[in-house]
Protein backbone atom coordinates (compact mmCIF):
# COMPACT_ATOMS: atom_id res chain seq x y z
CA UNK A 1 0.00 0.00 0.00
CA UNK A 2 1.33 3.28 -0.63
CA UNK A 3 1.25 5.44 2.23
CA UNK A 4 -0.25 8.92 2.64
CA UNK A 5 2.44 11.79 3.48
CA UNK A 6 3.52 15.16 2.25
CA UNK A 7 5.86 13.40 0.51
CA UNK A 8 3.82 10.93 -1.66
CA UNK A 9 1.65 14.29 -2.17
CA UNK A 10 4.71 16.28 -3.36
CA UNK A 11 5.41 13.42 -5.79
CA UNK A 12 2.13 13.63 -7.06
CA UNK A 13 1.84 16.93 -7.67
CA UNK A 14 4.67 16.72 -10.03
CA UNK A 15 2.84 13.60 -12.04
CA UNK A 16 -0.20 15.65 -12.09
CA UNK A 17 -1.96 13.49 -9.41
CA UNK A 18 -2.35 10.68 -12.14
CA UNK A 19 -0.46 8.08 -10.27
CA UNK A 20 -2.16 7.56 -7.36
CA UNK A 21 -2.89 3.71 -6.38
CA UNK A 22 -6.73 3.00 -6.22
CA UNK A 23 -7.56 3.00 -2.51
CA UNK A 24 -9.48 -0.14 -2.37
CA UNK A 25 -10.20 -2.83 -4.87
CA UNK A 26 -14.06 -4.19 -5.35
CA UNK A 27 -13.39 -8.23 -4.95
CA UNK A 28 -15.41 -10.87 -6.01
CA UNK A 29 -16.53 -13.70 -3.45
CA UNK A 30 -14.46 -16.61 -2.97
CA UNK A 31 -16.20 -20.34 -1.81
CA UNK A 32 -15.17 -19.82 1.31
CA UNK A 33 -13.97 -17.08 4.54
CA UNK A 34 -13.10 -17.81 7.91
CA UNK A 35 -15.05 -14.84 8.45
CA UNK A 36 -18.01 -13.41 6.81
CA UNK A 37 -18.83 -9.36 7.74
CA UNK A 38 -22.20 -8.34 6.92
CA UNK A 39 -22.53 -4.63 5.85
CA UNK A 40 -20.01 -2.45 4.73
CA UNK A 41 -20.88 0.49 7.01
CA UNK A 42 -18.43 2.14 9.46
CA UNK A 43 -18.85 -0.58 12.04
CA UNK A 44 -18.63 -3.84 9.34
CA UNK A 45 -15.36 -2.16 8.01
CA UNK A 46 -13.71 -1.48 11.64
CA UNK A 47 -14.88 -4.85 12.70
CA UNK A 48 -12.87 -6.66 9.93
CA UNK A 49 -10.05 -3.84 10.62
CA UNK A 50 -9.27 -4.75 14.38
CA UNK A 51 -9.92 -8.39 13.23
CA UNK A 52 -6.99 -8.54 10.81
CA UNK A 53 -4.82 -6.12 12.84
CA UNK A 54 -5.69 -7.44 16.32
CA UNK A 55 -6.98 -10.67 15.84
CA UNK A 56 -4.20 -11.78 12.66
CA UNK A 57 -7.43 -12.81 11.09
CA UNK A 58 -7.30 -11.70 7.13
CA UNK A 59 -9.40 -14.43 5.19
CA UNK A 60 -12.77 -12.33 5.80
CA UNK A 61 -14.89 -10.82 3.17
CA UNK A 62 -17.25 -7.87 3.98
CA UNK A 63 -20.65 -8.09 2.03
CA UNK A 64 -22.54 -5.01 0.93
CA UNK A 65 -25.77 -4.38 -0.57
CA UNK A 66 -24.90 -1.28 -1.75
CA UNK A 67 -21.64 0.56 -2.09
CA UNK A 68 -19.02 1.07 0.72
CA UNK A 69 -20.34 3.59 3.11
CA UNK A 70 -23.67 4.19 0.98
CA UNK A 71 -25.48 3.56 4.59
CA UNK A 72 -25.90 5.55 7.76
CA UNK A 73 -21.97 6.28 7.57
CA UNK A 74 -22.44 8.26 4.85
CA UNK A 75 -25.67 9.71 6.05
CA UNK A 76 -24.99 10.98 9.69
CA UNK A 77 -24.24 14.86 10.76
CA UNK A 78 -20.44 13.23 12.18
CA UNK A 79 -20.93 14.35 15.32
CA UNK A 80 -18.57 12.35 18.11
CA UNK A 81 -19.22 12.61 21.69
CA UNK A 82 -18.81 10.41 25.27
CA UNK A 83 -21.13 13.06 27.55
CA UNK A 84 -22.93 10.04 29.17
CA UNK A 85 -24.22 9.73 32.59
CA UNK A 86 -24.53 5.96 33.17
CA UNK A 87 -20.73 3.77 33.39
CA UNK A 88 -21.37 1.72 30.61
CA UNK A 89 -22.01 4.51 28.02
CA UNK A 90 -19.36 6.44 29.74
CA UNK A 91 -16.32 4.14 29.82
CA UNK A 92 -17.56 2.67 26.42
CA UNK A 93 -18.02 5.75 24.06
CA UNK A 94 -15.24 7.39 25.90
CA UNK A 95 -12.40 4.05 25.04
CA UNK A 96 -14.21 4.89 21.44
CA UNK A 97 -13.08 8.82 21.89
CA UNK A 98 -9.63 8.18 22.63
CA UNK A 99 -9.32 5.82 19.48
CA UNK A 100 -10.86 9.16 17.91
CA UNK A 101 -7.83 10.83 18.85
CA UNK A 102 -5.38 9.30 16.84
CA UNK A 103 -7.31 7.09 14.50
CA UNK A 104 -6.01 9.39 11.25
CA UNK A 105 -2.47 8.36 12.14
CA UNK A 106 -3.51 4.79 13.04
CA UNK A 107 -5.61 4.54 9.23
CA UNK A 108 -3.20 6.81 7.34
CA UNK A 109 -5.79 8.36 6.26
CA UNK A 110 -6.88 12.46 7.13
CA UNK A 111 -10.41 11.51 8.96
CA UNK A 112 -10.39 15.10 9.79
CA UNK A 113 -11.20 14.69 13.59
CA UNK A 114 -12.16 17.66 14.55
CA UNK A 115 -12.76 18.12 18.73
CA UNK A 116 -14.30 21.39 18.53
CA UNK A 117 -16.62 20.86 21.32
CA UNK A 118 -20.20 19.77 21.93
CA UNK A 119 -21.99 22.15 23.66
CA UNK A 120 -25.67 20.73 25.32
CA UNK A 121 -27.91 24.04 26.11
CA UNK A 122 -30.09 24.42 29.39
CA UNK A 123 -33.20 26.38 29.06
CA UNK A 124 -34.10 26.31 32.38
CA UNK A 125 -33.08 25.65 36.08
CA UNK A 126 -34.08 22.22 36.19
CA UNK A 127 -32.03 21.54 33.55
CA UNK A 128 -29.31 23.21 34.32
CA UNK A 129 -29.77 21.00 37.76
CA UNK A 130 -30.00 17.73 35.62
CA UNK A 131 -26.95 18.56 33.22
CA UNK A 132 -24.65 19.39 36.15
CA UNK A 133 -25.15 15.65 37.36
CA UNK A 134 -24.47 14.48 34.19
CA UNK A 135 -21.23 16.26 34.53
CA UNK A 136 -20.12 15.09 36.88
CA UNK A 137 -21.17 11.82 36.29
CA UNK A 138 -18.72 11.89 33.42
CA UNK A 139 -15.71 13.59 35.26
CA UNK A 140 -16.60 10.13 37.80
CA UNK A 141 -15.31 9.00 34.95
CA UNK A 142 -12.56 10.90 33.42
CA UNK A 143 -14.38 12.34 30.67
CA UNK A 144 -14.04 16.08 30.11
CA UNK A 145 -16.55 17.77 31.06
CA UNK A 146 -17.62 21.75 31.58
CA UNK A 147 -20.61 23.87 32.22
CA UNK A 148 -20.84 26.97 30.75
CA UNK A 149 -22.64 30.33 32.29
CA UNK A 150 -25.15 32.60 29.95
CA UNK A 151 -21.83 35.66 29.73
CA UNK A 152 -19.53 32.75 28.69
CA UNK A 153 -22.09 31.52 26.07
CA UNK A 154 -22.78 35.12 24.56
CA UNK A 155 -18.92 35.07 23.77
CA UNK A 156 -18.48 31.54 22.16
CA UNK A 157 -22.10 31.36 20.21
CA UNK A 158 -23.00 35.05 19.65
CA UNK A 159 -25.21 34.73 17.31
CA UNK A 160 -28.17 31.99 19.40
CA UNK A 161 -31.04 33.82 20.94
CA UNK A 162 -29.56 35.75 23.79
CA UNK A 163 -32.28 38.59 23.37
CA UNK A 164 -34.93 38.89 26.20
CA UNK A 165 -37.61 38.20 23.72
CA UNK A 166 -36.12 34.27 23.17
CA UNK A 167 -38.83 31.70 23.52
CA UNK A 168 -36.54 29.43 25.37
CA UNK A 169 -34.03 31.73 27.25
CA UNK A 170 -30.14 30.59 27.48
CA UNK A 171 -29.99 29.50 30.95
CA UNK A 172 -26.15 27.57 30.41
CA UNK A 173 -24.83 24.82 28.81
CA UNK A 174 -23.15 21.36 29.34
CA UNK A 175 -19.95 21.46 27.39
CA UNK A 176 -17.74 18.59 26.50
CA UNK A 177 -14.53 20.21 24.75
CA UNK A 178 -12.85 16.72 23.41
CA UNK A 179 -16.25 16.37 21.57
CA UNK A 180 -16.74 17.51 17.89
CA UNK A 181 -16.80 16.12 14.58
CA UNK A 182 -15.17 13.73 11.79
CA UNK A 183 -15.55 13.03 8.17
CA UNK A 184 -17.51 10.22 7.45
CA UNK A 185 -16.50 9.15 4.52
CA UNK A 186 -13.12 9.43 5.09
CA UNK A 187 -13.44 6.86 8.05
CA UNK A 188 -15.45 4.40 5.54
CA UNK A 189 -12.42 4.93 2.87
CA UNK A 190 -9.83 4.69 5.81
CA UNK A 191 -11.06 1.74 7.00
CA UNK A 192 -11.53 0.36 3.84
CA UNK A 193 -8.09 1.14 2.37
CA UNK A 194 -6.24 -0.47 5.29
CA UNK A 195 -8.13 -4.15 5.57
CA UNK A 196 -7.99 -4.29 1.84
CA UNK A 197 -3.94 -3.80 1.64
CA UNK A 198 -4.29 -6.63 4.48
CA UNK A 199 -5.91 -8.72 1.90
CA UNK A 200 -9.62 -8.60 2.86
CA UNK A 201 -12.28 -8.42 0.65
CA UNK A 202 -15.08 -6.23 0.08
CA UNK A 203 -17.85 -7.00 -1.75
CA UNK A 204 -20.10 -4.47 -3.20
CA UNK A 205 -23.49 -5.44 -4.67
CA UNK A 206 -23.80 -8.10 -2.56
CA UNK A 207 -26.41 -9.05 -0.75
CA UNK A 208 -27.33 -11.62 2.34
CA UNK A 209 -30.62 -13.47 1.06
CA UNK A 210 -30.03 -16.29 3.74
CA UNK A 211 -28.31 -18.28 6.31
CA UNK A 212 -27.10 -21.49 6.29
CA UNK A 213 -27.50 -22.94 9.88
CA UNK A 214 -26.42 -26.96 10.61
CA UNK A 215 -27.43 -28.16 14.35
CA UNK A 216 -26.94 -24.87 15.52
CA UNK A 217 -23.82 -23.50 14.14
CA UNK A 218 -23.50 -21.61 10.93
CA UNK A 219 -22.20 -23.17 7.63
CA UNK A 220 -22.56 -19.98 5.14
CA UNK A 221 -24.25 -17.27 3.64
CA UNK A 222 -26.86 -17.21 0.60
CA UNK A 223 -26.33 -14.26 -1.44
CA UNK A 224 -27.09 -12.31 -4.83
CA UNK A 225 -23.79 -13.74 -5.79
CA UNK A 226 -23.87 -17.16 -5.01
CA UNK A 227 -22.99 -19.13 -1.36
CA UNK A 228 -20.42 -18.58 0.83
CA UNK A 229 -18.95 -20.63 3.41
CA UNK A 230 -18.04 -19.36 6.93
CA UNK A 231 -18.27 -20.66 9.95
CA UNK A 232 -18.36 -16.82 11.21
CA UNK A 233 -20.93 -14.45 10.48
CA UNK A 234 -20.79 -10.75 12.09
CA UNK A 235 -24.17 -8.31 11.69
CA UNK A 236 -23.42 -4.94 10.44
CA UNK A 237 -26.50 -3.96 9.14
CA UNK A 238 -27.46 -0.92 11.09
CA UNK A 239 -31.36 -0.09 10.56
CA UNK A 240 -31.94 -3.85 8.31
CA UNK A 241 -30.78 -5.87 11.34
CA UNK A 242 -34.37 -7.10 12.05
CA UNK A 243 -34.71 -8.36 8.20
CA UNK A 244 -31.60 -10.43 8.33
CA UNK A 245 -32.62 -11.50 12.47
CA UNK A 246 -35.72 -12.87 11.22
CA UNK A 247 -33.77 -15.14 8.68
CA UNK A 248 -32.06 -16.68 11.94
CA UNK A 249 -35.59 -16.98 13.71
CA UNK A 250 -34.67 -14.19 16.10
CA UNK A 251 -37.40 -11.33 17.25
CA UNK A 252 -34.98 -8.45 18.53
CA UNK A 253 -35.77 -5.58 20.61
CA UNK A 254 -35.45 -3.23 17.57
CA UNK A 255 -37.74 -0.65 15.43
CA UNK A 256 -36.07 0.81 11.85
CA UNK A 257 -36.95 4.43 12.37
CA UNK A 258 -35.82 7.26 9.44
CA UNK A 259 -33.85 9.84 11.02
CA UNK A 260 -33.11 12.89 8.78
CA UNK A 261 -30.64 15.64 8.52
CA UNK A 262 -29.93 18.37 5.90
CA UNK A 263 -27.27 21.51 5.33
CA UNK A 264 -27.84 24.61 4.28
CA UNK A 265 -25.57 26.83 1.45
CA UNK A 266 -22.11 27.56 2.92
CA UNK A 267 -21.27 30.82 4.67
CA UNK A 268 -18.39 32.28 6.16
CA UNK A 269 -17.68 30.43 9.86
CA UNK A 270 -20.57 31.20 11.84
CA UNK A 271 -20.40 28.38 14.53
CA UNK A 272 -17.22 27.29 16.24
CA UNK A 273 -18.53 24.03 17.96
CA UNK A 274 -21.36 21.87 17.87
CA UNK A 275 -24.20 22.93 19.82
CA UNK A 276 -27.71 21.45 20.83
CA UNK A 277 -31.06 22.62 21.35
CA UNK A 278 -32.08 22.19 24.63
CA UNK A 279 -35.82 22.86 24.77
CA UNK A 280 -36.60 20.31 22.09
CA UNK A 281 -34.39 18.36 19.24
CA UNK A 282 -31.79 20.09 16.81
CA UNK A 283 -28.24 20.90 16.46
CA UNK A 284 -26.28 21.97 14.34
CA UNK A 285 -22.65 22.34 13.60
CA UNK A 286 -20.63 24.26 10.59
CA UNK A 287 -18.81 21.86 8.30
CA UNK A 288 -15.41 22.95 6.82
CA UNK A 289 -17.38 24.24 3.31
CA UNK A 290 -19.28 26.37 5.33
CA UNK A 291 -22.72 24.34 5.57
CA UNK A 292 -24.69 23.94 8.68
CA UNK A 293 -25.11 20.97 9.26
CA UNK A 294 -28.15 20.30 10.73
CA UNK A 295 -30.34 17.15 11.87
CA UNK A 296 -32.86 16.76 14.87
CA UNK A 297 -36.17 14.24 15.27
CA UNK A 298 -36.55 11.07 13.91
CA UNK A 299 -39.52 11.15 11.25
CA UNK A 300 -41.88 8.99 14.34
CA UNK A 301 -43.27 5.69 12.50
CA UNK A 302 -41.35 3.14 11.15
CA UNK A 303 -39.99 3.41 8.31
CA UNK A 304 -36.97 1.44 5.83
CA UNK A 305 -37.28 4.38 3.49
CA UNK A 306 -34.08 6.22 3.35
CA UNK A 307 -35.33 9.48 2.78
CA UNK A 308 -37.85 11.43 5.24
CA UNK A 309 -40.94 13.43 5.05
CA UNK A 310 -41.29 17.21 4.90
CA UNK A 311 -43.02 18.15 7.87
CA UNK A 312 -40.57 16.35 10.36
CA UNK A 313 -37.56 18.83 8.37
CA UNK A 314 -40.35 22.20 8.96
CA UNK A 315 -40.18 21.13 12.91
CA UNK A 316 -36.61 20.63 13.26
CA UNK A 317 -35.40 23.66 11.43
CA UNK A 318 -38.22 25.39 13.55
CA UNK A 319 -36.38 24.91 16.65
CA UNK A 320 -33.56 25.96 14.72
CA UNK A 321 -34.49 29.05 14.04
CA UNK A 322 -35.91 29.48 17.66
CA UNK A 323 -32.11 28.67 18.68
CA UNK A 324 -30.45 30.80 15.75
CA UNK A 325 -32.33 33.16 14.38
CA UNK A 326 -30.56 34.24 11.60
CA UNK A 327 -30.69 30.79 10.06
CA UNK A 328 -34.13 31.90 8.72
CA UNK A 329 -31.91 33.61 6.02
CA UNK A 330 -30.04 30.35 5.37
CA UNK A 331 -31.55 27.74 2.11
CA UNK A 332 -30.96 24.51 2.85
CA UNK A 333 -28.83 22.65 -0.02
CA UNK A 334 -29.77 19.03 0.49
CA UNK A 335 -32.09 16.53 3.09
CA UNK A 336 -31.27 13.10 3.26
CA UNK A 337 -32.35 10.29 5.48
CA UNK A 338 -31.03 6.97 7.17
CA UNK A 339 -32.69 3.95 8.77
CA UNK A 340 -31.88 3.78 12.42
CA UNK A 341 -31.95 0.81 14.33
CA UNK A 342 -33.59 1.73 17.58
CA UNK A 343 -33.28 0.00 20.35
CA UNK A 344 -35.81 -0.39 23.10
CA UNK A 345 -33.91 1.38 25.66
CA UNK A 346 -31.69 3.48 23.49
CA UNK A 347 -28.09 1.84 23.75
CA UNK A 348 -26.78 -0.84 21.38
CA UNK A 349 -26.43 -4.66 21.13
CA UNK A 350 -22.97 -6.37 20.95
CA UNK A 351 -23.24 -9.99 21.67
CA UNK A 352 -23.04 -13.64 20.83
CA UNK A 353 -26.50 -15.25 19.21
CA UNK A 354 -28.54 -18.58 19.80
CA UNK A 355 -26.68 -19.52 17.25
CA UNK A 356 -23.20 -21.06 17.42
CA UNK A 357 -20.72 -18.37 14.89
CA UNK A 358 -23.29 -15.58 14.33
CA UNK A 359 -22.68 -12.17 16.38
CA UNK A 360 -24.56 -9.20 16.40
CA UNK A 361 -23.76 -5.31 16.61
CA UNK A 362 -26.69 -3.73 16.15
CA UNK A 363 -29.20 -1.06 18.04
CA UNK A 364 -27.08 2.31 17.24
CA UNK A 365 -30.02 4.55 17.05
CA UNK A 366 -28.74 8.05 16.29
CA UNK A 367 -25.81 7.66 17.63
CA UNK A 368 -23.18 5.10 15.76
CA UNK A 369 -21.26 6.61 14.26
CA UNK A 370 -19.17 8.08 17.02
CA UNK A 371 -18.86 4.25 18.02
CA UNK A 372 -17.56 2.83 15.38
CA UNK A 373 -13.26 2.35 16.12
CA UNK A 374 -14.49 1.28 19.40
CA UNK A 375 -17.63 -0.66 18.18
CA UNK A 376 -15.52 -2.60 15.50
CA UNK A 377 -12.68 -3.17 18.41
CA UNK A 378 -14.92 -4.40 20.55
CA UNK A 379 -16.77 -7.01 18.00
CA UNK A 380 -13.77 -8.10 16.60
CA UNK A 381 -12.58 -9.20 20.09
CA UNK A 382 -16.38 -11.19 20.42
CA UNK A 383 -16.14 -12.70 17.15
CA UNK A 384 -12.54 -13.59 16.87
CA UNK A 385 -12.46 -15.07 20.82
CA UNK A 386 -16.13 -16.23 20.62
CA UNK A 387 -16.55 -14.08 23.87
CA UNK A 388 -17.97 -10.57 24.87
CA UNK A 389 -15.34 -8.14 25.35
CA UNK A 390 -15.46 -7.01 28.53
CA UNK A 391 -16.17 -3.40 27.70
CA UNK A 392 -19.26 -3.91 26.10
CA UNK A 393 -20.39 -6.68 28.51
CA UNK A 394 -23.26 -4.46 29.27
CA UNK A 395 -24.52 -4.16 26.05
CA UNK A 396 -25.65 -7.99 25.75
CA UNK A 397 -29.23 -8.81 24.56
CA UNK A 398 -30.50 -10.82 27.81
CA UNK A 399 -30.44 -7.34 29.60
CA UNK A 400 -34.12 -7.01 27.60
CA UNK A 401 -35.06 -10.31 29.94
CA UNK A 402 -33.00 -9.58 32.86
CA UNK A 403 -34.14 -6.18 33.06
CA UNK A 404 -30.64 -4.27 33.00
CA UNK A 405 -31.65 -1.61 30.44
CA UNK A 406 -29.40 1.24 29.78
CA UNK A 407 -31.80 3.94 29.45
CA UNK A 408 -29.46 7.40 29.02
CA UNK A 409 -32.64 9.40 28.50
CA UNK A 410 -35.26 7.65 30.40
CA UNK A 411 -37.25 7.54 27.33
CA UNK A 412 -38.48 4.27 27.61
CA UNK A 413 -39.62 1.96 24.71
CA UNK A 414 -41.32 4.15 22.62
CA UNK A 415 -38.13 4.36 20.08
CA UNK A 416 -40.04 7.07 17.43
CA UNK A 417 -39.99 9.68 20.64
CA UNK A 418 -35.88 9.75 21.25
CA UNK B 1 -46.65 14.64 4.19
CA UNK B 2 -48.98 11.50 4.77
CA UNK B 3 -52.42 11.97 4.29
CA UNK B 4 -53.59 9.92 6.73
CA UNK B 5 -57.73 8.32 6.64
CA UNK B 6 -58.78 9.08 10.83
CA UNK B 7 -61.92 6.03 10.57
CA UNK B 8 -63.88 8.80 12.52
CA UNK B 9 -63.21 11.88 11.20
CA UNK B 10 -61.55 11.46 7.70
CA UNK B 11 -58.45 12.37 5.80
CA UNK B 12 -56.06 14.39 7.54
CA UNK B 13 -52.71 15.83 7.29
CA UNK B 14 -49.85 13.69 9.06
CA UNK B 15 -49.57 16.90 11.50
CA UNK B 16 -52.90 16.01 13.58
CA UNK B 17 -51.49 13.24 14.39
CA UNK B 18 -48.79 11.16 16.71
CA UNK B 19 -47.50 7.56 16.49
CA UNK B 20 -48.41 4.38 18.58
CA UNK B 21 -46.37 1.27 16.95
CA UNK B 22 -46.54 -2.13 16.30
CA UNK B 23 -50.40 -2.57 16.99
CA UNK B 24 -50.42 -6.51 17.18
CA UNK B 25 -48.24 -6.38 20.76
CA UNK B 26 -51.07 -7.76 23.17
CA UNK B 27 -50.85 -6.63 27.05
CA UNK B 28 -50.79 -9.78 29.43
CA UNK B 29 -54.38 -10.44 30.74
CA UNK B 30 -55.02 -8.29 33.99
CA UNK B 31 -55.09 -10.90 37.12
CA UNK B 32 -53.36 -13.43 35.97
CA UNK B 33 -50.01 -14.87 36.79
CA UNK B 34 -47.91 -14.29 33.68
CA UNK B 35 -44.50 -15.21 32.93
CA UNK B 36 -41.52 -12.84 32.83
CA UNK B 37 -40.74 -13.61 28.96
CA UNK B 38 -44.59 -12.77 28.78
CA UNK B 39 -43.73 -9.29 29.81
CA UNK B 40 -40.61 -9.00 28.09
CA UNK B 41 -42.33 -9.78 24.71
CA UNK B 42 -45.30 -7.03 25.35
CA UNK B 43 -42.77 -4.31 26.40
CA UNK B 44 -39.42 -4.92 24.19
CA UNK B 45 -40.40 -7.09 21.20
CA UNK B 46 -41.91 -5.68 18.28
CA UNK B 47 -42.84 -6.15 14.46
CA UNK B 48 -40.68 -4.74 12.52
CA UNK B 49 -40.99 -5.30 8.45
CA UNK B 50 -39.99 -4.17 5.70
CA UNK B 51 -43.30 -4.03 3.69
CA UNK B 52 -47.03 -4.09 5.35
CA UNK B 53 -46.99 -2.80 9.40
CA UNK B 54 -50.08 -2.70 10.74
CA UNK B 55 -49.82 -0.20 13.45
CA UNK B 56 -51.55 2.42 16.08
CA UNK B 57 -51.70 5.84 15.62
CA UNK B 58 -53.66 8.23 17.73
CA UNK B 59 -55.57 11.14 16.62
CA UNK B 60 -54.09 14.02 18.88
CA UNK B 61 -55.26 17.26 17.20
CA UNK B 62 -58.37 16.00 16.28
CA UNK B 63 -60.96 13.56 17.79
CA UNK B 64 -58.29 12.25 19.83
CA UNK B 65 -59.13 8.29 19.45
CA UNK B 66 -56.43 5.50 18.88
CA UNK B 67 -57.21 3.56 15.53
CA UNK B 68 -55.50 1.28 13.20
CA UNK B 69 -53.40 1.56 10.25
CA UNK B 70 -52.10 -0.93 7.60
CA UNK B 71 -49.15 1.13 6.17
CA UNK B 72 -46.01 0.55 3.76
CA UNK B 73 -42.78 1.22 5.88
CA UNK B 74 -40.61 1.22 2.92
CA UNK B 75 -42.79 3.15 0.46
CA UNK B 76 -45.12 4.81 3.32
CA UNK B 77 -48.09 4.34 1.07
CA UNK B 78 -51.40 3.19 3.31
CA UNK B 79 -53.93 1.05 2.53
CA UNK B 80 -56.21 1.06 5.01
CA UNK B 81 -57.32 2.38 8.66
CA UNK B 82 -59.99 1.16 10.97
CA UNK B 83 -61.31 1.48 14.54
CA UNK B 84 -59.64 -0.27 16.99
CA UNK B 85 -62.47 -2.95 17.42
CA UNK B 86 -62.07 -3.45 13.90
CA UNK B 87 -60.14 -6.01 12.10
CA UNK B 88 -57.67 -4.41 9.13
C1 LIG C 1 -29.23 11.68 9.49
C2 LIG C 1 -28.36 10.91 10.44
C3 LIG C 1 -27.57 11.59 11.37
C4 LIG C 1 -26.76 10.91 12.26
N1 LIG C 1 -25.94 11.61 13.08
C5 LIG C 1 -25.05 10.98 13.86
C6 LIG C 1 -24.10 11.72 14.61
O1 LIG C 1 -24.04 12.96 14.53
N2 LIG C 1 -23.23 11.05 15.42
C7 LIG C 1 -23.26 9.69 15.51
O2 LIG C 1 -22.47 9.14 16.26
N3 LIG C 1 -24.14 8.94 14.79
C8 LIG C 1 -25.02 9.55 13.96
N4 LIG C 1 -25.91 8.82 13.19
C9 LIG C 1 -25.96 7.35 13.37
C10 LIG C 1 -24.87 6.59 12.63
O3 LIG C 1 -24.78 7.05 11.31
C11 LIG C 1 -25.18 5.09 12.65
O4 LIG C 1 -25.50 4.67 13.96
C12 LIG C 1 -24.00 4.25 12.17
O5 LIG C 1 -23.48 4.76 10.97
C13 LIG C 1 -24.47 2.82 11.97
O6 LIG C 1 -23.41 1.92 11.72
P1 LIG C 1 -22.82 1.65 10.25
O7 LIG C 1 -21.94 2.78 9.87
O8 LIG C 1 -22.15 0.34 10.30
O9 LIG C 1 -24.16 1.59 9.38
P2 LIG C 1 -24.38 1.63 7.81
O10 LIG C 1 -23.43 2.58 7.16
O11 LIG C 1 -25.82 1.84 7.59
O12 LIG C 1 -23.94 0.18 7.39
C14 LIG C 1 -24.80 -0.93 7.26
C15 LIG C 1 -24.61 -1.48 5.87
O13 LIG C 1 -25.21 -2.76 5.76
C16 LIG C 1 -25.68 -2.91 4.45
N5 LIG C 1 -26.66 -3.99 4.44
C17 LIG C 1 -27.90 -4.00 4.99
N6 LIG C 1 -28.51 -5.18 4.76
C18 LIG C 1 -27.63 -5.94 4.05
C19 LIG C 1 -27.69 -7.26 3.51
N7 LIG C 1 -28.77 -8.03 3.64
N8 LIG C 1 -26.61 -7.71 2.82
C20 LIG C 1 -25.51 -6.94 2.67
N9 LIG C 1 -25.41 -5.68 3.15
C21 LIG C 1 -26.46 -5.19 3.84
C22 LIG C 1 -26.27 -1.54 4.15
O14 LIG C 1 -26.41 -1.33 2.76
C23 LIG C 1 -25.26 -0.60 4.80
O15 LIG C 1 -24.27 -0.15 3.91
C24 LIG C 1 -26.75 9.48 12.27
C25 LIG C 1 -27.53 8.79 11.33
C26 LIG C 1 -28.31 9.49 10.41
C27 LIG C 1 -29.11 8.72 9.38
ZN1 LIG D 1 -60.26 11.60 14.27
Amino acid sequence: MQRYSIFSLIKNAFGGHKDWEVAWKDSEPKKEYDVVIIGAGGHGLATAYYLAKEHKITNIAVLEKGWLGGGNVGRNTTILRSNYMFDPNGLFYEHGMKMWENLSQELNYNVMYSPRGIINLAHSDAQLNVFYRRGNSMRLNGIDAVMLGRDELKKMIPFADFSESARFPIFGGLMQPRGGTARHDAVAWGYARQINSMGVDIIQHCEVTGFDVQNGKIQGVQTSKGNIKTKKVGLCVAGNTSLLAEKLNMKLPIESHVLQACVSEPVKPFLDHVVTFGAGHFYCSQSDKGEMVMGGDLDGYNSYAQRGNLPTLQHVLTEGVAMFPNLSRLKILRTWGGIMDMSMDGSPIIDKTHIDGVYLNCGWCYGGFKATPVSGWTFAHTIAKDEVHELSSKYRLNRFNTGHLIDEKGLGTKTWIG
Amino acid sequence: MLEIKCPHCGSRSQNEFSYGGDSSVKRPELGKEVPDKDWDDFIYFRNNPRGKHSELWHHVAGCRQWFKVLRDTSTHEIFKTAKLTEEL
